[in-house]
Parts: C-alpha cells; sequence; structure tokens
C-alpha cells in the first residue's frame, strides 16, 4: 500500500510535467494543425536561460529563496515567450498556406537547428551542466511516504497554471478569440480577429508553459543538457494525443495518466527496463481503438 | 507535389534500362574492387546501402506523400535479423554456401522488417500524416530499448564478428533492383495510386482508390528494402550498436530525401550519393554537419520544396 501511495506521489509530479509541456503542444495544435516540433526545445531554452539567470538574480537575491525563483522563473517564461513567437514569425508564418508536410518538416528541422546548435561547444556545448539549487530542498516524511519538497512544488506549480490557463482561455478576450481561431480561422478573420495575433499569442503562451516545464524538469533532473527536452517532449505529445489533441483538459488528463503509468511500470521490476518503451506502447494501441483520444471528438475531413 | 497523372506506359522501358545499366555496372565495378584502397571501397558500399535507404524511403515520404521518421529502425531490425542467421549459419554450413546464407540471411532481415512496418504501419497510417511522424520517431525508440535488453544479439554491447559477406557487386546489384523496384512501382497502373492518396487523399478515395492500403504499401515495401540495407549495412561494418540506429540515422535519410527532391528518385539517387561523400570531404567541419542539415531543411522546405536536384519530369519516363 505504502509502494502503492509512494508511486502515486511520484507519478504525479512527472504527469504534472508532461501535462504542462502538453498544453503547450495542443494549444499550437488547436489554432495551426500541426505538430510543433521545436516545443520540446524551447523548454530546453527554458531550464538553460534559468541557468544562466540565476548568478545574475543570487547577487541581489541569495538562491535558494522563493522570490529569487520566481524572478527567474518569470524571466525565462518570458524570454520562451520571445522564442516562440520568433519561431512562429520566421519559420511557420511564411508556410501557413502551404501543404501541412511542408510545415511539419520545417517544424522538425527548427527543431535540430536549435538542438545542434545549442551542442557547438561556442553555445551551450553537449555536455550536462549542473542545475543551480533555486529552492531549498526539504523531504517531508508522512506515515511512511517520503514527499520531496520539488515534487509539492511541481504539482503545485502545475495546478496554479491550469487554473491560470483555464481562466485564460474561458474568460478572457483573447482566449475567446483563440477558441474562435481554433474552431474556424476564416469565419474568426470575418469577426474581425487578427489572427496573426492570435497565433502569435498562442506560440508565447505555449513557450512560457513551456519555458515554466523546463524548470520544473530540471528542479527534478540531475542536470540540463541541450537534449533534455527530447524525451519530456516526446511523451508530452503522446500525453496530448492520448488526452485528444487540441483539447486542453484532455493534455493536463492524458500527461497525469502517462506520467502515473510510467512511474508504476518503472517501480515493477520486470517491466522497468522497458520504461521508455512504455509511452509509444500506449500512443499505438491509443491510436487503433481511440485515436481522437480520451477526451477529444472524432472529426470527418470535409473537401 | 502535383504531378500530371499522365497514363502509364505499359514497358517501363526506362526503368529496365536503369536496371540493366545498375547491375552491368555492380558486376564490371566489382571485378576491379581489389584495386581500391580498402577506405575508397567502403565509401562506395556506404553510397550503395544509402541509396537502397533514401530511394525507399522516397516511395513512403515522396511518392506517397507521408513522414516517416523510422527508417533506421527498419534498418535495425534488417541488420540485426541478417547478422543473426549468417552468425548462427555460417559456421555450420560449407563456405561454398557463402551466397546463399548472405541471400536468405538479407530477405530475412528485409521480411521481418517488413513485418514491423506492417505492425506499425497500419495504427499510424489510418489516421493523417502527422501521427505516421511521431509514431515512427518512437518506433526507432523502442527498438534500440528491445535490442538493448536482448541478450542474443549482443543487449547494450553490440553485436560483434559479424561475417564480411557485402561486396561492390550485392550492394550496386541491389540498389539497381531497389531503384528499379520503385520506380517500376510508381510508374505501374497501381502505383499512380500512390501519387494519387500524395496530392489528395480525399479526392483518391473518391475515385475508388483506399488511401489507407496504398499508405500501407508503400510503408511495407520502403519497410523491406531498408531491412535489406540493414543486412547489408551489418555485413559491411561487421559491428552492430543498438545506439547505431538512433534518430539521427533517419534523419541523415530524410534529408538526402528532401535534398533530392520529394518522389523524384532520380535526385533522391543524386543526393544520396552526395551526402555520402560531403561528409568524407568535410570532415574538419563535421561538427557543423547536422546544423548545416537543419537549415538545409528549412531552407529547403521553404523556397524549394521540390528539391535541389530536380529537373522536369519526362513523359511517362523513369520518375
Amino acid at each position: 500500500m505504502d509502494w502503492l501511495l509512494q508511486q502515486l506521489i511520484n507519478g504525479l509530479a512527472l504527469g504534472s510535467i508532461y501535462a504542462l509541456i502538453a498544453l503547450g503542444y495542443t494549444m499550437v495544435y488547436g489554432v495551426l494543425r500541426f505538430i510543433n516540433f521545436a516545443h520540446a526545445d524551447v523548454l530546453m531554452l527554458g531550464a538553460y536561460a534559468a541557468y544562466f539567470i540565476a548568478p545574475a538574480v543570487s547577487t541581489v537575491l541569495p538562491l535558494p529563496s522563493l522570490t529569487g525563483t520566481l524572478i527567474i522563473v518569470l524571466l525565462s517564461a518570458m524570454i520562451c515567450a520571445g522564442i516562440g513567437m520568433l519561431i512562429e514569425i520566421l519559420a511557420y508564418r511564411p508556410l501557413r498556406q502551404r501543404p501541412r508536410l511542408t510545415v511539419l518538416i520545417t517544424a522538425i528541422g527548427v527543431s535540430l537547428f536549435i538542438e545542434f546548435t545549442c551542442q557547438h561547444k561556442a553555445v551551450f556545448g553537449a555536455d550536462t551542466k549542473p542545475f543551480p539549487q533555486l529552492l531549498p530542498v526539504h523531504d517531508f516524511h508522512l506515515a511512511g511516504l517520503v514527499i520531496g519538497s520539488n515534487d509539492l512544488v511541481v504539482v503545485v506549480t502545475t495546478l496554479l497554471l491550469l487554473v491560470g490557463l483555464w481562466f485564460i482561455v474561458q474568460r478572457t478576450k483573447m482566449g475567446t478569440a483563440m477558441r474562435a481561431v481554433s474552431y474556424n480561422q476564416q469565419a474568426a478573420a470575418l469577426m474581425g480577429i487578427n489572427i496573426n495575433r492570435i497565433i502569435s499569442f498562442t506560440f508565447g503562451l505555449g513557450s512560457a508553459l513551456a519555458a515554466i516545464a523546463g524548470i520544473l524538469y530540471a528542479l527534478k533532473a540531475p542536470g540540463i543538457d541541450p537534449l533534455m527536452g527530447v524525451q519530456p517532449g516526446l511523451r508530452a505529445f503522446i500525453a496530448a494525443v492520448l488526452g485528444g489533441i487540441g483539447n486542453l483538459p484532455g493534455a493536463a488528463l492524458g500527461g497525469l495518466l502517462l506520467g502515473l503509468l510510467e512511474t508504476f511500470a518503472g517501480g515493477i521490476s520486470g517491466l522497468s527496463n522497458y520504461r521508455d518503451g512504455i509511452a509509444f506502447a500506449i500512443l499505438i494501441l491509443i491510436l487503433l481503438f481511440k485515436p481522437a483520444g480520451l477526451l477529444g471528438k472524432a472529426t470527418v475531413e470535409k473537401v | 507535389m502535383s504531378s500530371p497523372l499522365s497514363p502509364a506506359t505499359p514497358t517501363c522501358a526506362g526503368a529496365k534500362r536503369w536496371l540493366i545499366a545498375g547491375i552491368i555496372l555492380a558486376v564490371v565495378v566489382s571485378q576491379f574492387s581489389a584495386q581500391f584502397n580498402r577506405y575508397h571501397l567502403g565509401i562506395l558500399v556506404d553510397i550503395g546501402i544509402n541509396i537502397i535507404l533514401a530511394v525507399s524511403l522516397n516511395l513512403i515520404n515522396g511518392h506517397t506523400g507521408q513522414f516517416s521518421l523510422g527508417h533506421a529502425g527498419f534498418m535495425a531490425v534488417g541488420g540485426y535479423t541478417a547478422a543473426k542467421i549468417s552468425l548462427v549459419a555460417s559456421p555450420m554450413l560449407p563456405p561454398a554456401l557463402q551466397p546463399v546464407i548472405f541471400l536468405v540471411a538479407l530477405l530475412a532481415g528485409g521480411g521481418l522488417s517488413a513485418m514491423t512496418g506492417l505492425a506499425v504501419g497500419v495504427p499510424s497510417l489510418r489516421l493523417r500524416g502527422d501521427y505516421l511522424a511521431i509514431v515512427t520517431l518512437g518506433f526507432g525508440e523502442i527498438i534500440r530499448v528491445v535490442v538493448q535488453n536482448m541478450e542474443s544479439v549482443g543487449a547494450a554491447s553490440g553485436l560483434k564478428g559479424i561475417p564480411k559477406y557485402t561486396s561492390l557487386g550485392w550492394t550496386f546489384a541491389l540498389a539497381a533492383i531497389t531503384i528499379y523496384f520503385v520506380t517500376a512501382l510508381v510508374n505501374s497502373t497501381y502505383g499512380r495510386g500512390f501519387i494519387a492518396v500524395s496530392d489528395d487523399e480525399v479526392a483518391a478515395s473518391s475515385m475508388g482508390i483506399n488511401p489507407v492500403r496504398y499508405k500501407v504499401t508503400a510503408f511495407v515495401t520502403g519497410a523491406f528494402f531498408a531491412g535489406i540495407a540493414g543486412g547489408l549495412y551489418a555485413h559491411h561494418k561487421q559491428f552492430l550498436s543498438p545506439t547505431g540506429f538512433d534518430f539521427l540515422k533517419s534523419i541523415d535519410i530524410v534529408v538526402m530525401v528532401i535534398l533530392g527532391g520529394m518522389g523524384r528518385t532520380a535526385g533522391v539517387v543524386v543526393a544520396a550519393i552526395l551526402l555520402t561523400l560531403l561528409p568524407e570531404v568535410l570532415r574538419q567541419f563535421s561538427e557543423y554537419r547536422m546544423i548545416i542539415y537543419s537549415l538545409l531543411i528549412i531552407v529547403l522546405m521553404m523556397a524549394r520544396p521540390q528539391g535541389l536536384f530536380t529537373w522536369k519530369r519526362k513523359k511517362g519516363g523513369a520518375a
């Protein structure tokens, strides 16, 4: 029973990070109908932004501290939002009327470009760098369970961000416009919505979430490297498909489910070697039996 | 990617010329292979293997308009299968049977690879193209995990001591057969369906073409030849490691197809040759190779999505 609860806690922490990344994939898919492969690399850039900002902040506010961390996270999120918008304007906007395959291939190109430029020794270098300790670490012992403070931070931050995102999408003018664009771009444009601005905003919002997810991931990981985004990025994409791509609650649900499944499988001795393959097995199963995802609606392509 | 659906020529004369020229070239060149130095010989075999990989991926990513990122995974399936078979069989049988063992090993590798392709392709190809990219990306990962946990193929430390069966003759004869097969398939009446699916799935299905069946056929055929290429690769390098067939290997092949022009076999062959030679020539710039590749993908998609080495498609001739 203890084992079960312990895995549940670990799984929730991992799943929260997947959920945050998955939201970015699903939002972009909602408005542009393509997989933004570079999303995983924005996550990595977020962690690196924090890595480089942290020493500067710590001269004013000694780390680990909550205020200092908040400043670092906010700055990193803003930088990444800018990067995300820049990627969209430079790489995806010129191709908006082109076939989807062209955009997809470009997205893969952008992702590879970021990864390999960052791996070059003149940029970040390919080696793993130790991530600074941003927050005080403490293990809470509760009835035989160990709850790390970082796990709590991850889960609570994700919850707050999910509520915030829900508010933006459902209650603000921007969010209403986002939903309109994702429903029908042409009709939205006819209603006076500036499509380019909404798409930029979506990329910015998704990238900011990715940056925060990247920092949370780095808090728990042993260090950061230019390829750190690839694995969580792939998992998060699968989470988005699992929940129903284009569907925001679905992405959150899919992320949590995937995190839990992976953690439980990792805890079972015979399965732990195959842990990396589990997400993909789930992807294949969901594509076979419920391709629209758990919360998605099946759509028929019309001419 | 719009191409006129010109009526298929019944004879495929152009394609047959390719096949005969290729096989003659392979046989002639392999007579002189003793005079090449080992380094050049190795590069020539690399070129042949890459031609097989690029032309077979072109059937999926080019002619049929899908996007697979898992060609290295199929190469791994074929390579490991073929290597295991020849490792087991070659000590038991007389050396005179070497070519037979090799042929059986290659075909078994291609066959298993094709079956894997069927298992991967059926769920993902029922849906739109983006899913195939992710599933094949994940597939490469699964292959790596499975191989790393399989003691019988050396697990993480790799499979060593594979007999050196691959020669120039084998490689280029198989490359010629691959080019012939893919070209003849696409130029046949049946094969026009691939191009129709690539142009517009909805329109194609309204013309009585089953897009899923065509996509799966292209995917499985491509996987078969990737498996053959993997077998050649295994008996060429004589060593296989699970990390050798990673995502980057798949990207290499994808870049060949994009550079050569998706759906243009001749362009893809030229690109495969160039992109095998270039890294050898520009060794001192190897740290920039992948940066250049990724920029190349982005720039080509924006400026020349039809590829660099394309010329006007000859009417009814070899694509």
